[in-house]
């Protein structure tokens, strides 16, 4: 236990500290050093153009992505409209109605659910909308995308449904209200936040996948109208211009990657910030 | 009252001491520790306020009173673990062995001044790797089985345990895990060890074992504790500081403090009229 | 009271005995099986998706039985299917990714949770959310466009030159394979290791940190081999959170692996994985056995992921309980 032994070991615990710090401040940079290239590299890309023009045909200059970004738009409203309403409903039931046994076969599902890799969603899909119809579509993309959507919003309806103090629950039911008139008018209410946030990340996350799309919607250079015609979006026209040969198709991926990430990014700070305020957040 | 010699650890220098025989006895006892004009904070709010007592060598020193009177945060300045909390902040001096622990490097001073906790915290290992921690990263050369050993004796455990050293510490009762954090506190070989209300977590019959222990262990190293419980420290400490909202109100041999105290609070306190 | 009571007991239809239409009727049970049919929806579509994947794999499961999983010849002319070189891919560059994320990730939960002051812990928390929060396809063409060129430039030259020797560091580069595809993996799963081990790493009680340093440790050293080893099965957990995260991952792999199905021993060569040779060629496919062999390759994903997410729940859980159980 010698003087010399001691400034060894605290010289070896600042420099394994420091270490850790650069650990951590290296993760985070990566963030910015992302957000920062996209802006270096897209920023110029984005012009009125890119939103208000069809793509041009391969090899010329040119054009936008009005197709792309109207097509994420609906097959994200239609992937809202399928997954929001099974996840919300279902886990209305586990917080309120169920028994025991039903909750964790439920709950095991959805975890599972949660964890299939989105590319396998993506032949789940192709299987039941794509194969029997035998064209691609808009709504076996929003189907793909909806199923990604339910377990997260399951499992955050069910939390923050039964995080609402009994005495609420107690309040109501004193006066005479039925289950579920206060289910509706007092319970979800209270925990409305929560769920919206929820709803909001599944979003977020879904509107960045590629995988699920590729073989589901497919990807179109014009437009599509109505939802059974193969329909283009943002992640898949990233991939696509991405990995093309031509320099103003990498161009324009830039900027889609740009106004992609802008938009996760909004959606994600503001659900946990401003609508989360207070509120466990819940993780991917 | 009493001049504050300076280093030479022999004399006495509290000021609280009220009746001259408990003066003179505390005089003639060389101190471990002495404590001068400590006050203590967290933040804006002070929550020690003017401490000066003294920690006498080879004798328990016990610290009692009512709930929130300051008495665990007096304990743990004595080996700084107060650092481990931002907001701490301390004025005054402490020394051991007549040396200022505030100057010296916090990490040697922990070795020097053990302590064991309220709630028994063995590591995540087995019973001999517990014991050999301290000894192993201080870079002990000596058999580090005889270490073990030894400390486990100390403690009282080695009997029950000596065949399972390589269990896992968790498998032990609550308090032969106790016993165990001695026993690990002691094989560093402390000058100083601090017990905060170790036995508070414990059955009747795990704290009077723990009891009979501390009356030995004081032959091996100096003994502060912290307690709730005022019989415990009728019966195993030497000399008892009493402590309300922040002051040391009253500090002597135990016999005279809990037969003839001198202060009314105290005397309502050891009478169970509060606290 | 109690007069009360019987007496509506007695009074009309006791429940019991309450028509089927008569219960619909009421608002409750309608709430109930409604909601009641969503949550089976939701058990209903899981099991859907385990039993297509068993259904439309059938075929290659008839014609090769067990070899699929241990023929190294993807050749789709001449209908000869087998999972190996996917197989392969998909470890090689998980292995990659993990090796670089695994010591990154717990270095940065190691200073969020024990060193940095907890607004500082927090806010920095939430940028690596932001982080996990990226597409997939942003990090693709961040590969394709930075470590690609990279990977030609600076890091090849690094490894080969003086370890060219070793079976892993030979032979050219091209920019895309194995190891590029690796780097981009561990830049995703980061974020998944330091948050799942930051919270596992705040949940051990303080008083472990305290009685290290009571014994005269260091700071590293209480945390090191006091702290990260209470914690140490709720960190295994994270890691296979973020290894299920990586064998699932297509499209940053796909722009970067170079998509050839062979086996090399080089990390510098091109390869393939599972998600990534689905994504390429399920659409181009044609005949039933082809397809069916792609779909087949997705069923041994779901089975890696579910088997790993598994376990990785399991860890966490075990160690997040034995915190608050510990020291008494």
């Amino acid at each position: 236990m010698t003087n010399g032994r001691l400034r060894w070991r605290k010289f070896v615990s600042n420099f394994m500290l420091a270490m850790t710090g650069v650990c951590a401040f290296v993760s985070v940079l990566v963030l910015f050093f992302i957000l920062g290239y996209l802006l270096f590299n897209g920023g110029t890309s984005i012009n009125w153009d890119f939103f208000t023009k069809l793509p041009k045909p391969v090899g010329e200059t040119g054009g936008g992505m009005s197709n792309a970004i109207v097509g994420s738009g609906k097959i994200l409203l239609l992937a809202s409209l399928i997954g929001v309403p099974i996840g919300f409903l279902g886990g209305i039931y586990l917080a309120e109605f169920s028994g025991k046994g039903m909750a964790s076969v439920v709950r095991y599902a959805a975890d599972l659910l949660n964890g299939v890799p989105s590319i396998v969603i993506g032949i789940f899909a192709y299987s039941l909308v794509v194969l029997p119809f035998k064209h691609f579509s808009a709504y076996a993309g929003a189907f793909a995308l909806g199923m990604m959507m339910i377990p997260i919003t399951l499992r955050s309806t069910e939390e923050f449904l039964k995080s609402v103090p009994r005495m609420l629950r107690e309040g109501a039911m004193a006066l005479g209200a039925s289950k579920w008139k206060t289910i509706a008018t007092v319970i979800v209410p209270a925990a409305y936040r929560g769920i919206m946030t929820a709803i909001l990340l599944a979003l977020a996350r879904v509107a960045g996948e590629t995988a699920p799309l590729l073989f589901t919607a497919f990807g179109n250079r014009f437009e599509s109208h109505g939802w059974s015609q193969p329909t283009a979006t943002l992640p898949v026209m990233i991939y696509t211009y991405a990995v093309s040969p031509y320099d103003d198709w990498h161009r324009q991926a830039w900027a889609a990657g740009l106004v992609l990430l802008g938009l996760v990014l909004i959606i994600n700070i503001l659900a946990r910030t401003i609508l989360s305020r207070g509120i466990a957040v819940p993780r991917s | 009252m009493q001049a504050s010699a300076k280093p030479e650890f022999s004399v006495n220098i509290v000021t609280n001491l009220t009746t001259p025989a408990s003066r003179e006895t505390a005089a003639a006892l060389p101190m471990r520790m002495t404590i001068s004009k400590l006050n203590f904070f967290y933040g804006p709010k002070q929550i020690l306020f003017d401490i000066s007592m003294g920690i006498a060598d080879k004798k328990v020193t016990a610290l009692i009173g009512p709930s929130g009177c300051g008495k665990s945060t007096l304990l743990r300045t004595l080996n700084r673990m107060y650092e481990t909390v931002g907001t701490a902040r301390l004025e005054g001096e402490i020394l051991l062995d007549g040396q200022d622990i505030l100057a010296q490097d916090v990490t040697a001073l922990r070795r020097r001044v053990g302590m064991v906790f309220q709630r028994p915290n063995p590591f995540p290992k087995s019973i001999f790797d517990n014991v050999a921690y301290g000894p192993r990263i201080n870079g002990y050369k000596g058999s580090l089985a005889d270490t073990v050993e030894k400390s486990l004796r100390h403690a009282a455990l080695w009997d029950e345990v000596k065949d399972h050293l390589h269990k896992s510490a968790y498998e032990l009762s609550g308090g032969q895990q106790q016993r165990l954090c001695i026993a690990r506190a002691l094989a560093v070989e402390p000058e100083v060890l601090l017990m905060d209300e170790p036995c508070s977590a414990l059955d009747p019959i795990s704290t009077a074992k723990i009891e009979e222990l501390m009356v030995e262990l004081k032959n091996l190293t100096t003994i502060a504790i912290v307690t709730h419980n005022m019989q415990q420290a009728a019966r195993v400490s030497d000399f008892t500081a009493f402590l309300l909202t922040g002051q040391i109100i009253e500090f002597s041999p135990t016999p005279h403090l809990f037969t003839t105290p001198s202060d009314p609070r105290t005397e309502a306190y050891i009478t169970g009229r509060f606290g | 009271m109690a007069t009360t009571t019987t007496a509506m007991k007695s009074a009309g239809p006791v429940s019991g005995s309450r028509s089927f239409l008569a219960k619909l009727r009421n608002g409750d049970e309608i709430a109930r099986l409604v909601t009641l049919i969503f949550a089976t929806t939701v058990v209903l579509i899981t099991a859907g998706l385990v039993w297509e994947l068993w259904v439309n794999s059938a075929l290659p499961r008839q014609k090769f039985g067990f070899s699929f999983f241990v023929t190294s010849v993807w050749d789709p002319i001449m209908d000869q299917f087998g999972a190996l070189p996917f197989i392969y891919g998909t470890m090689v560059t998980s292995a990659v990714a993990l090796v670089i994320a695994v010591p990154l990730g717990i270095g940065a939960a190691i200073f969020l949770a024990e060193l940095a002051p907890p607004r500082v812990s927090d806010i920095l928390q939430f940028f690596i959310d932001l982080l996990a929060a990226v597409p997939s396809v942003i990090y693709g063409l961040l590969g394709v466009f930075i470590v690609v060129p990279l990977m030609r430039t600076v890091i090849y030259p690094a490894l080969n030159k003086p370890f060219g020797y070793l079976p892993i560091f030979k032979g050219p580069s091209y920019g895309v394979g194995f190891m590029t595809a690796g780097i981009v993996l561990a830049i995703m799963v980061i974020p998944y290791i330091i948050s799942v081990s930051r919270e596992v790493l705040l949940s051990v009680p303080r008083d472990q940190r305290e009685a290290a340093l009571a014994l005269g440790s260091t700071r590293w050293e209480s945390t090191w081999k006091v702290v990260v080893p209470f914690a140490k099965t709720g960190i295994m957990g994270s890691i296979f959170l973020a290894l299920a995260r990586a064998l699932g991952e297509t499209m940053a792999v796909t722009m970067v692996i170079g998509n050839t199905p062979k086996i090399a021993a080089s990390l510098f060569a091109p390869g393939y994985s599972i998600a990534a040779v689905i994504a390429n060629e399920f659409t181009e496919a044609t005949g039933d056995l082809y397809l069916q062999s792609l779909i087949a390759l997705g069923l041994v994903l779901f089975l890696l992921t579910f088997i790993l997410n598994g376990l990785a729940r399991l860890l966490i859980v075990v160690t997040t309980q034995k915190g608050s159980e510990v020291g008494g």
